[in-house]
C-alpha cells in the first residue's frame, strides 16, 4: 500500500446531536498522508454529519479536529480550507449561471485583492485537468455540464486549492459504472502525488476497490475499523448492518399480464439542459415492475411527467387501457389509477406546512369522499389520515401534526398509502428509496413487489443500478432521452448497461 | 414634426440625463442587492430619507459632499436593518422591504415635521451647481447634454463604471454575484454568505439613498413630501429591464428618463395641451411595466434571489 | 448562528416574542415621544384615551377600522397564496369610482336593491383591476409586487383626471371632487343617532366569509396549499395558475368593498384623499393577524386606535402624528420577527 506513515488529519471524540438524536457518538479516527479511508455506514449511520463538522460546516457539541497536528477552529469552513482540507458534497455546490473558471476561483484569492488574474488561472486550470484526466472547458456555463463533468469540476476546485485532505461525500451516486472507474483512476494518480481521501459511501465493491482502510459507523457509533486486504464484503456487510441484519424482500418471477399503459414513439421538447424524451416506444404491463436505468438528468424527469400526467406527449401517443386519455393532468392521472411516487418527497410529495391529514388527500380533496360541491369534509379525511398512519405504520404524534417533522421514511409511508390506497393500476415510483435508511428502504420495496404481484404494473426510475437490478422484472436504459431495448431480468450484467448508460449501443448513436 | 426637433436639442438630453440620474443610482443599489440574493423593497423609503437627511445636512451647516455622505449613512442603517431581517433570519423579502420603506419615509416626515415645525414652504439649500467639463463640454450636443451636469450626476456615473468592475472583475465581485446564484457554493468555499448578502444590502441601500438625495441637493434645492413619488419601484423594474447588468440598467434610466423628459415638453406643446395632464404622469408608471413585460421571458434572474440561506439546514 | 427548529414550542416561547415585539414598538414610540419633547406616558395615554376614551372615540376608531377590515383581508387572502396584492390601495379606489359612476344617478333603484348592486359592482370593479396584474404573472412571470405597486399610481392619476374631467362635481366649487351619490346609495347607521355605518358590519360579515372559505373549503385548501409550496401544489393536480386568478378576484373584490363602504357609508362622495393610504395599511393589519381573517378584525381595530389616538394626541400634545406610522411599521417588523422566533431558536455555530 501507498500510505505512508504521517497523520494528516486526526479526527478525536466528535460528539454531535440534533435534539433528541445523536449523530456522531465520540468517533475518532486518524487519516495518514497518501491514505484512502472509506467511510462506510448506512443512510442515516452518521457520515455526513462527521464530515459535515470536519469541514466546518457543522460544530461538534464536543471533540476536535487537527489537520497536520494543528487543531482547527469548530464551525470554520474557511479555517479546514486553508488548512488543506476540501469536500465534494454528495449535492454539488456549484452556480449553474456562471462558468467553471468563475467556480473554481470562486472565494481562491482574498476578497478584497484588486483583480482577478484570469489568464493564470485558466492556465493552471487546464494544466491540472490534462493531468489529472479531468477533461472541461473553463469557459463552459456549468449549468450545460452533464452530472459526471460537474463532478470533474468540484474535484478540480479541491486540487485547484492544493488541497491535503479530499472529502468524497457518495461520488459515485451519480456515476455510470464506466464514469466510476474514470473517477478511481484519478484518485488514485491524486494519491499517488500525496493527497489523503475520505471517501463515504455505502456500496461495498467500490470500497473494497478504492480504500487502504474502511471505517464502518452504524447509528452514530465507529463500529468497525479494518484495513481492507484484511476483509471482505460480507464481514464489511455484517458490520454495517450490526446484529439485526435487516431482510431484503424476496423477489419472486411472475407473469406479466397485458399492456396498462403504452407510450409509442414518444417524444418531449427538452427543457433548459434537461433532455426531452427522443421517440420512446415501451409498454407498463400488468403484474411487472419496469425499471429504468440511467444516470440522472437523462429524460428520466420528462418521462414521469408524461406518466404521471404532468405533460403531453410533444409527439407520438400515449395509451392508456387501450385508447390514448383525452385529456391528460395530473389529476387525470390519479383519477385513470396511477399512482404517482415522486422523486423528491420534501419539495413534490409533501406541503410541509400541511399536517398529515392534508397532505394525504393532496391529490384527491376534489369530489367524494373528501368534498362535495366545493365543500371538504374534514372527518372523511381525518379518517383516511388515520387509516393511513395505522396500516402504513406512519410514526408520527398524530394526523394533525405537521409532516415536516417526520423523518424522510415516514413521510414517505404517508406518500405511499396515499397512492397505494386508491389500489392503482400503474405505480410511478421516481426515486423512491432515495435518502431512506435501511429498514424503510426494504418496507418501500416490499410494498411495490406486493402491488406488483395483485397484477399492477410498475415504473421504476432510479439512479441506483443494484437496486433496478434486484427488483425489476424488465429493465431499459435512458440516455440523453433515448430508450434502450428493454432486458429480461438478468440478461445484462451492471457493466454492461453501464455502457447504455454512457450512451452506447442506440440506434442512433454516433 | 414638432417632437422629433425635441429629440436633437441638447437641453433635452441634458434633462433626460437629470431626469435619470437619482434612477441610476437607485437602479444600481437595488442591483447591487439583487446580484446577491436579496430583493431590497425598502428602496423607496430609502431614497425618502436619503433625499431628507442629505439635504437636512446641507441644511444645518455641512458642505454638499458630506451632505452626501450623511444621506448615503443613513441609507445604510436601513440597509443594516433590512439586511439583519433577511439575511442571517430569512424573514420575508417582501415583507421586510415594506415595512423598511413605511419606517424610512414615516420616521423621516417626523424627523421633518421636528425640525421643520413652524415652516409653510420648505426652506431652501444651495444646490449642487453645473460643472462644465473643460474640453469635453464644448463637443456639439454632446457637450452640453452629458458634460455640464453637476458633479453628482459625474458621481453617478463613475459609480456604474466602478460596481460593474468590481462585480465582474474581482474576487469579491465574483462572491457577490455566486451568494446571488447559490450561496451552498459561496459557503462551501468557507465565504460567509450572511457577510457577503448584508454587506451588500448595506452598501446598495447607500446608493439608493444617494438617488434619493440627488433630488433634494442637485435636482431641487429642498425637500417636499412625497417627492420620490414611487421612483424606487421603478428602478426595481429598470434592474430587471437591465437585465441585473449594471452598464444596461444605466441605459435603460437614461431611455426611460429621456421618455420622461419628452412628455414633459410634448405636453407644452399644442398637440400636448389638449391631452389632460395625468396622461403624461402616468407614462413613467406604464412605460415601466411594459419594460417588465417586455424583458420578462428573456432576463437572467439570479437563480437565489429571494432564497434565504441557512447554513443549518439539512 | 443559525436557526434551529423548535419541535413543541412551550407556551412561553409561543406567547413570549410577540410579547416582547409589542413592548419594544412601546419603547421605541416613548422614546420618540421624548425626542420631540413630550412626555412618553402621557403622549401613550392621550394615544389610548383618544383611541378608546369615550363613545365618540371608539365609533371613530370603529368607522376607521372599516376600511382596514377590507383591506386586510384582501392582503390576508392574497399573502395566503403568496400573491404579493400591493395594490389595494387602486383597488381600493376602484370600488368607489363604480359607487359614485352607478350611484349619483345612473341607476336609481330603492335602497335595498341598490345598495346590493352597487356593493356587486364595486367587488367586480376591484377584481378585475387586480385580474390584470395576476395574468401578467400568470402569463408572463412578470412579478406582481412592482405591478400592482405601479397600478397604484397610475390609477390613482387615473382618478385624478375624471375629478378634473368628466366625473367633476358642477357644485363643487372648483374643486376635484365627485358629485354626492344618491340617498338610496347611502349605507345607513346602524344605530340611529350613533356615527357608525352597516359597512363595518358588512366588514364583520367579510371576515367570517373569509375564514369559511380558507377552512372548510376546496378554495381556501387551494389557496393554502399554493401558497405554502406551489411545486407541490401543481404535481397533486391543484390548478395553480387558476387559483392564483381565483385569489386575485378575491383580494381584489374583498379591497374594493372598502372604496364601497367610505363613499357609501362615510364620505358620500369621491375626492382624492378618500384613503390615507389604506391599502397599504391593510398590509400591515394583515401581518399583524399572522394572515387569519378573524385576526384581521382584532388587529384592524388596534391599528385604526393608533391612528384614530394618535391624530387626537397630535392635537393634544404637539407630537407629530406620523409617530403613529412609525410605530405600525415598528411593530410590523418587529412582529415578523417575532413570530418566527416561536418557531425557531438562534443557536451558534
Amino acid at each position: 500500500m501507498g500510505a505512508g506513515t504521517d497523520v494528516v488529519l486526526r479526527l478525536d471524540a466528535i460528539t454531535k446531536r440534533f435534539g433528541g438524536l445523536v449523530a456522531n457518538d465520540a468517533i475518532s479516527l486518524s487519516l495518514r498522508k497518501g491514505e484512502v479511508i472509506a467511510l462506510l455506514g448506512e443512510n442515516g449511520a452518521g457520515k455526513t454529519t462527521l464530515m459535515n463538522i470536519l469541514f466546518g460546516q457543522y460544530t461538534a457539541d464536543s471533540g476536535s479536529v487537527a489537520v497536520m497536528g494543528q487543531t482547527l477552529p469548530p464551525g470554520n469552513s474557511r479555517a479546514a480550507l486553508e488548512a488543506g482540507v476540501g469536500m465534494v458534497h454528495q449535492h454539488f455546490t456549484l452556480a449553474d449561471n456562471m462558468s467553471v473558471q468563475e467556480n473554481i476561483t470562486l472565494g481562491v484569492d482574498p476578497l478584497l485583492a484588486p483583480g482577478l488574474n484570469r489568464a493564470a488561472a485558466r492556465k493552471r486550470i487546464l494544466d491540472l485537468a490534462e493531468r489529472f484526466h479531468l477533461a472541461v472547458h473553463p469557459d463552459a456555463r456549468v449549468g450545460s455540464l452533464s452530472v459526471g463533468e460537474r463532478q470533474r469540476v468540484e474535484i478540480l476546485k479541491a486540487l485547484y486549492r492544493d488541497m491535503k485532505v479530499l472529502i468524497l461525500d457518495e461520488p459515485t451516486a451519480v456515476l455510470t459504472p464506466q464514469e466510476t472507474d474514470d473517477l478511481f483512476a484519478t484518485l488514485r494518480q491524486a494519491v499517488a502525488s500525496g493527497l489523503s481521501i475520505i471517501f463515504i459511501s455505502h456500496k461495498l465493491h467500490e470500497v473494497m476497490a478504492i480504500a487502504h482502510r474502511v471505517v464502518v459507523l452504524r447509528h452514530g457509533r465507529l463500529v468497525g475499523e479494518v484495513a481492507t486486504e484484511d476483509t471482505d464484503k460480507s464481514a464489511l456487510s455484517a458490520m454495517m448492518m450490526g446484529g439485526a441484519e435487516a431482510r431484503a424482500p424476496e423477489v419472486s418471477r411472475t407473469e406479466p399480464g397485458r399492456a396498462l399503459m403504452e407510450l409509442r414513439g414518444v417524444s418531449t421538447p427538452n427543457i433548459g439542459n434537461a433532455p426531452g424524451l427522443k421517440d420512446v416506444t415501451l409498454s407498463l404491463r400488468a403484474g411487472q415492475i419496469l425499471g429504468l436505468a440511467g444516470v440522472s438528468g437523462n429524460g428520466q424527469a420528462a418521462l414521469a411527467e408524461v406518466v404521471g400526467g404532468q405533460r403531453k406527449p410533444g409527439s407520438g401517443t400515449l395509451v392508456l387501457n387501450d385508447a390514448p386519455p383525452t385529456a391528460w393532468t395530473p389529476r387525470d392521472a390519479v383519477r385513470r389509477g396511477i399512482a404517482r411516487i415522486p422523486e423528491d418527497r420534501h419539495k413534490t410529495g409533501t406541503i410541509s406546512d400541511f399536517d398529515l391529514t392534508e397532505n394525504a388527500i393532496l391529490e384527491r380533496y376534489k369530489g367524494t369522499p373528501f368534498s362535495s360541491h366545493g365543500w371538504l369534509n374534514w372527518r372523511a379525511a381525518r379518517r383516511f389520515a388515520d387509516e393511513i398512519i395505522q396500516k402504513y405504520d406512519v410514526r408520527c404524534p398524530g394526523a394533525d401534526t405537521r409532516i415536516r417533522l417526520l423523518s424522510g421514511g415516514n413521510m414517505q409511508k404517508l406518500i405511499l398509502g396515499r397512492v397505494l390506497e386508491a389500489a392503482p393500476q400503474i405505480i410511478l415510483a421516481n426515486q423512491p428509496v432515495r435518502g431512506l435508511d435501511i429498514g424503510a428502504v426494504n418496507y418501500v420495496h416490499s410494498q411495490l413487489l406486493a402491488a406488483r404481484d395483485r397484477g399492477a404494473a410498475v415504473l421504476l426510475i432510479s439512479e441506483d443500478l443494484d437496486e433496478i437490478t434486484r427488483l425489476s422484472d424488465v429493465i431499459h436504459v435512458i440516455s440523453e432521452g433515448r430508450l434502450s431495448p428493454g432486458f429480461a431480468r438478468g440478461q445484462k450484467s451492471p457493466a454492461e448497461l453501464g455502457i447504455w448508460m454512457a450512451g452506447q449501443g442506440f440506434a442512433d448513436a454516433s | 414634426m414638432e417632437i422629433l426637433e425635441i429629440l436633437f436639442t441638447a437641453s433635452f438630453w441634458a434633462a433626460a440625463i437629470r431626469i435619470a440620474t437619482p434612477l441610476i443610482l437607485g437602479t444600481l443599489g437595488e442591483l447591487i442587492c439583487e446580484r446577491a440574493g436579496v430583493l431590497n423593497l425598502g428602496i423607496e423609503g430609502i431614497m425618502v430619507a436619503g433625499a431628507f437627511a442629505g439635504w437636512m445636512a446641507v441644511y444645518s451647516g455641512t458642505g454638499l459632499w458630506m451632505g452626501v455622505a450623511v444621506a448615503m449613512g443613513v441609507g445604510m442603517l436601513f440597509g443594516l436593518l433590512h439586511s439583519i431581517l433577511t439575511v442571517p433570519f430569512g424573514l420575508s423579502q417582501h415583507v421586510v422591504g415594506l415595512g423598511v420603506t413605511l419606517l424610512a419615509t414615516s420616521s423621516t416626515y417626523y424627523a421633518y415635521r421636528l425640525a421643520l415645525p413652524e415652516v409653510t414652504s420648505p426652506p431652501k439649500i444651495t444646490a449642487f451647481q453645473p460643472y462644465e467639463i473643460p474640453v469635453l463640454s464644448d463637443l456639439p450636443l454632446v457637450g452640453p447634454a452629458l458634460f455640464s451636469q453637476t458633479p453628482f450626476t459625474y458621481l453617478a456615473f463613475v459609480l456604474v463604471l466602478a460596481v460593474s468592475l468590481i462585480l465582474f472583475r474581482t474576487p469579491l465581485g465574483l462572491a457577490v454575484r455566486a451568494a446571488g446564484e447559490n450561496p451552498a457554493a459561496v459557503a462551501a468555499q468557507g465565504l460567509s454568505v450572511t457577510a457577503i448578502r448584508m454587506g451588500a444590502v448595506i452598501v446598495g441601500s447607500g446608493f439608493m439613498a444617494m438617488g434619493g438625495a440627488f433630488l433634494t441637493m442637485s435636482a431641487f434645492d429642498s425637500f417636499f413630501f412625497e417627492m420620490v413619488n414611487g421612483r424606487g419601484w421603478i428602478c426595481i423594474a429598470l434592474v430587471v429591464f437591465g437585465s441585473w447588468m449594471p452598464g444596461k440598467a444605466l441605459l435603460g434610466a437614461v431611455l426611460f428618463a429621456a421618455f420622461d423628459a419628452l412628455q414633459i415638453r410634448v405636453q407644452q406643446t399644442e398637440f400636448g395641451a389638449d391631452i389632460p395632464y395625468q396622461i403624461f404622469l402616468m407614462m413613467p408608471y406604464i412605460l415601466s411595466i411594459l419594460a417588465l413585460i417586455l424583458m420578462s421571458r428573456r432576463a437572467q434572474v439570479p437563480a437565489a434571489l429571494m432564497v434565504p440561506f441557512n447554513k443549518g439546514e439539512r | 448562528m443559525r436557526l434551529e427548529p423548535i419541535e413543541n414550542p412551550g407556551i412561553a416561547r409561543r406567547l413570549g416574542p410577540p410579547a416582547l415585539a409589542l413592548g419594544a414598538t412601546v419603547v421605541i414610540a416613548s422614546l420618540l415621544a421624548m425626542v420631540a419633547g413630550a412626555n412618553p406616558f402621557s403622549v401613550l395615554g392621550l394615544i389610548l384615551k383618544g383611541a378608546f376614551g369615550s363613545q365618540f372615540a371608539i365609533l371613530e376608531t370603529l368607522n376607521r377600522a372599516t376600511p382596514l377590515i377590507f383591506t386586510g383581508l384582501a392582503v390576508a387572502v392574497a399573502f395566503r397564496a403568496k400573491f404579493w396584492n400591493i395594490g389595494a390601495e387602486a383597488q381600493l379606489y376602484g370600488g368607489a369610482l363604480v359607487t359614485v359612476v352607478f350611484g349619483t344617478g345612473m341607476l336609481a333603484l330603492p335602497a335595498y336593491s341598490m345598495l346590493p348592486l352597487l356593493a356587486l359592482l364595486a367587488v367586480i370593479a376591484g377584481a378585475l383591476l387586480l385580474l390584470v396584474p395576476a395574468i401578467l404573472k400568470v402569463r408572463f412571470g412578470v412579478d406582481e409586487v412592482v405591478t400592482t405597486l405601479l397600478f397604484n399610481f397610475i390609477f390613482l392619476l387615473f382618478i385624478s383626471m375624471l375629478l378634473e374631467g368628466p366625473l367633476k362635481d358642477p357644485m363643487g366649487m372648483g374643486w376635484p371632487k365627485s358629485a354626492r351619490v344618491l340617498p338610496e346609495a347611502r349605507l345607513p347607521r346602524i344605530v340611529e343617532g350613533l356615527r357608525l355605518h352597516w359597512g363595518f358590519a358588512l366588514a364583520l360579515i367579510a371576515a367570517l366569509c373569509v375564514w369559511v372559505i380558507q377552512t372548510r373549503t376546496t378554495l381556501g385548501y387551494e389557496m393554502r396549499a399554493v401558497g405554502l409550496n406551489r411545486e407541490a401544489a401543481a404535481f397533486a393536480g391543484i390548478p395553480v395558475n387558476r387559483v392564483l386568478l381565483q385569489t386575485a378576484l378575491l383580494s381584489g373584490g374583498l379591497a374594493a368593498l372598502a372604496g364601497f363602504s367610505e363613499v357609501s357609508g362615510l364620505k358620500g362622495s369621491l375626492t382624492l384623499d378618500l384613503s390615507p393610504g389604506y391599502g397599504y395599511t391593510g398590509i400591515i393589519v394583515a401581518m399583524l393577524a399572522l394572515l387569519n381573517p378573524l385576526g384581521v378584525v382584532i388587529s384592524a381595530l388596534f391599528v385604526a386606535g393608533i391612528f384614530v389616538g394618535a391624530d387626537s394626541m397630535s392635537r393634544a400634545a404637539g407630537v407629530p402624528t406620523y409617530l403613529a406610522d412609525i410605530m405600525l411599521a415598528t411593530a410590523l417588523l418587529l412582529m415578523v420577527l417575532a413570530i418566527l422566533l416561536t418557531r425557531f431558536r438562534v443557536v451558534r455555530g
